[in-house]
């Protein structure tokens, strides 16, 4: 007992509420910063689905087209150059609205079907050339300014020259709803097609096997290199002076904005090695520039998380340094470095500054075959697209976006159930 | 006084030089001048002090003269002088930090990994300097196996723990011969009742007391010569720690241990002789009856009677 009349007791008991209402105070704030951040990311999220989720579907057009003999064989030899799938479309046209007659107004009529329709045309004759002769009922791909107004992004109620489409045009479409001729297909388009004027034919196929490429050649030689690095500076450097500025260097080298690394390969890759430009090749060296820090720094970690009592086993026993090292560091540091090396591929994949530098910002029709051929990446064609005027790009942008951030979410999923799945515990 | 054998270790020459740069100028400068200077000063320091009781034995197998371990520029051992015979149980004991855990690391060229360790004066096992140049470290380690304070089996089957040592040396000729040896480790490490049905399932997975057992099992599985073991016990229960002394003690016919331990029980149950340790030195050597019955220094008598510790 204290001759005090404040116990210890009522001395904590005084200051006990104080501190209560701290940590109410810090939690509200820790859940007010959490849900700001949350409140974003959901916004971001809503906004591109929004967007992007109509471009998955495209508007179809079906039309009775008859393969006529004297458009497709004008010299009495079916020759895929000189036949007229165009005319055929515009045939089909011109019987479904016999009413148009005047010059400009066909023309008009005509830019309802997209100028992909032949191509479509073309393809069903050349897989069935008994098709000639005969009138089919086929679904042909509606032009870009059609399907806007189909999806609605296109109001026909201002004025005529506000809009892409005449008032007649909007008849056309109306006419083509009510006879039920209209409808809305997956758009596989999208994925199977490179990059087009018309936004009805754009596609980012070119764009992901491009960025497919870029990531092999970038794990090819990030992963082995960094791994490597890694590796020696955690277990074989002498720890000196030398070594302190190779570790802050490595740290610098993580922060250095990505845009500088694209002039490096632009000047080493480009014009010293004289590689090929717009090619996976040289996107991929200047990428694994890039992820290199990323993955040695998160290799390092992961190698210094291996508790140094399974080292002291290990040499105890006589292992040699490598023998430690390959049998017992490396294997239980595994799964942090390919985490690492996942997340530094994620960084890559998103990364487009670079790129503009070593010429992938191209408009690529033909989707690439190799690591040469010239190709642009998934976010570049982002970049690409939001740049176009066309009103059905700026969905198609959004849809290109779903896709990255599809991609980017498999891939640090991966790296998730890497870490989970390998991880041991002791 | 002869003049001791001196041989420097160090990971490089560079942090050797790091270490010294924190010493007095005078004794760098004459560091710098002669190699052999610092042994001479610490021999100087060292005459007021010599180890009561017999460093000597019969049989000597490893034997240690004028040895001086530097962290840096800590001396963490002042000078000692010690044989180990074949086939006994030596027990290092002292209060924490004095050097007896540092010792027993030399004598498997542990202490090499890290970097700022120095080490000079002479070990021979059998007759051989280990911190010789020509002797690979990892030749000395398979003769003087080690273990560990914390139980340290490699995350890999029971198996594969106990033959890891047998595989890196190539000790077995075939799948045949390696299961023999891994059998008999883990018969002779009192473990193999208990897991035999289990060889496959993760080391990590046993309890504390079979994991050392089992780290004990992978380390005779080599057929080492000497073990050093490291407060082998300290993270047990008391009834692993029995099963663990016996385990010493029938080990002892066949290999000679030398034990760090802070438990004088347990030094007094498992061991032939005790050596004392007091910051970095080595103050006293006996039989393990007469050191803790009549200890001779009177720092001795004060740890063992419970006012240093």
């Amino acid at each position: 007992m204290t001759n005090s009349d404040r116990t210890t007791r009522d001395k904590v008991e005084a200051g006990l509420r104080r501190r209560n209402r701290r940590e109410r105070l810090f939690r509200r704030a820790g859940l007010a910063a959490t849900t700001v951040g949350v409140v974003f990311l959901a916004v971001f999220f809503a906004d591109l689905f929004v967007k992007g989720a109509s471009a998955f579907v495209q508007t179809f057009i079906q039309l009775d087209v008859h393969f006529d003999e004297r458009m497709l064989k004008p010299d009495g030899e079916l020759d895929l150059e000189y036949a007229d799938f165009d005319g055929l479309v515009r045939n089909a046209l011109r019987m479904q609205f016999p009413g148009v007659d005047s010059r400009s107004e066909r023309r008009a009529l005509n830019k309802l079907v997209s100028v992909g329709a032949g191509y479509q045309l073309r393809d069903m004759i050349v897989a069935d050339a008994g098709l000639i002769g005969h009138t089919e009922s086929v679904w042909l791909p509606a032009a870009a300014t059609v399907d806007m107004l189909v999806k609605g992004k296109i109001d026909p109620n201002i004025d005529a020259a506000l809009r892409p489409l005449s008032d007649a045009q909007i008849r056309w479409v109306g006419a083509l709803e009510v006879d039920g001729r209209l409808r809305k297909q997956i758009n596989w388009a999208l994925f199977n097609n490179g990059d087009s004027r018309e936004p009805e034919l754009a596609g980012i196929r070119a764009a992901i096997m491009g960025s497919f490429y870029m990531l092999i050649v970038t794990v090819a030689v990030a992963f082995p290199i960094g791994v490597a690095a890694a590796i020696y500076l955690e277990e074989f450097a002498p720890q000196n002076r030398w070594s302190d500025l190779i570790e802050v260097n490595i740290n610098n080298l993580a922060a250095v904005p990505s845009i500088v690394f694209g002039l490096l390969g632009l000047a080493v890759f480009i014009n010293w090695l004289a590689l090929p430009r717009s090619a996976p090749l040289v996107g991929g060296l200047v990428l694994s520039l890039l992820t290199l820090p990323v993955i040695i720094i998160a290799s390092r970690a992961a190698i210094k998380a291996v508790p140094p009592s399974i080292r002291e086993a290990a040499l105890g026993l006589g292992a040699s340094k490598m023998q430690m090292v390959s049998h017992h560091v490396l294997p239980l540091a595994l799964p942090g470095m390919l985490t690492g090396t996942i997340i530094g591929m994620s960084r890559a994949l998103g990364e487009s500054a670079p790129l503009l530098m070593i010429g992938m910002v191209a408009f690529i029709v033909d989707v690439p075959q190799g690591f040469t051929d010239p190709a642009t990446a998934l976010p570049v064609q982002v970049y690409l697209w939001a740049d176009s005027p066309e009103r059905a790009f700026a969905e198609r942008t959004s849809a290109a976006i779903i896709v990255l951030l599809a991609f980017l979410l498999i891939m640090n999923l991966a790296a998730v159930i890497i870490r989970k799945r390998m991880e041991r515990r002791w | 006084m002869t003049m001791p054998n001196m041989t420097e270790t160090g990971i490089s020459g560079e942090d050797a030089k790091a270490g010294l740069d924190t010493q007095n100028p005078a004794e760098a400068a004459a560091e710098s001048r002669d190699e052999a200077m610092p042994a001479v000063v610490n021999q100087a320091s060292s005459a007021q002090h010599e180890t009561v009781g017999d460093v000597r034995c019969e049989l000597p197998f490893i034997v240690t003269e004028h040895l001086d371990v530097f962290y840096g520029d800590n001396h963490a051992i002042k000078d000692v002088t010690l044989e180990i015979g074949k086939s006994e149980v030596i027990a290092l004991i002292g209060p924490s930090g004095c050097g007896k855990s540092t010792y027993l690391r030399c004598l498997n060229r542990m202490n090499d990994t890290i970097a700022s360790a120095r080490v000079t004066g002479t070990i021979k096992l059998d007759g051989q300097d280990i911190y010789s140049k020509d002797l690979d470290p990892v030749i000395l380690r398979a003769r003087v196996g080690m273990v560990f304070q914390k139980p340290n089996p490699f995350p890999k089957s029971i198996f594969d723990n106990v033959a890891y040592g047998p595989r890196i040396h190539g000790l077995a000729a075939d799948r045949a011969e390696l299961d023999e040896i891994v059998f008999t480790s883990l018969e002779r490490a009192g473990l193999l009742k208990e897991v035999k049905n289990r060889l496959d399932e993760p080391g990590t997975g046993l309890s504390g007391g079979q994991q050392q057992r089992l780290c004990i099992a992978r380390t005779i599985a080599v057929n080492p010569e000497v073990i050093l073991m490291d407060e082998p016990c300290s993270a047990l229960d008391p009834i692993a720690t029995a099963r663990i002394e016996d385990l010493i003690d029938e080990l002892s016919r066949d290999y000679a241990i030398v034990i760090v331990t802070h438990s004088m029980q347990q030094a007094a149950r498992v061991s032939e002789r005790v050596a004392y340790f007091h910051l970095g030195r080595l103050i006293e050597v006996d039989e393990t009856n007469k050191l803790f019955t009549n200890p001779q220094h009177k720092l001795t008598e004060d740890y063992i009677t419970g006012r240093i510790g």
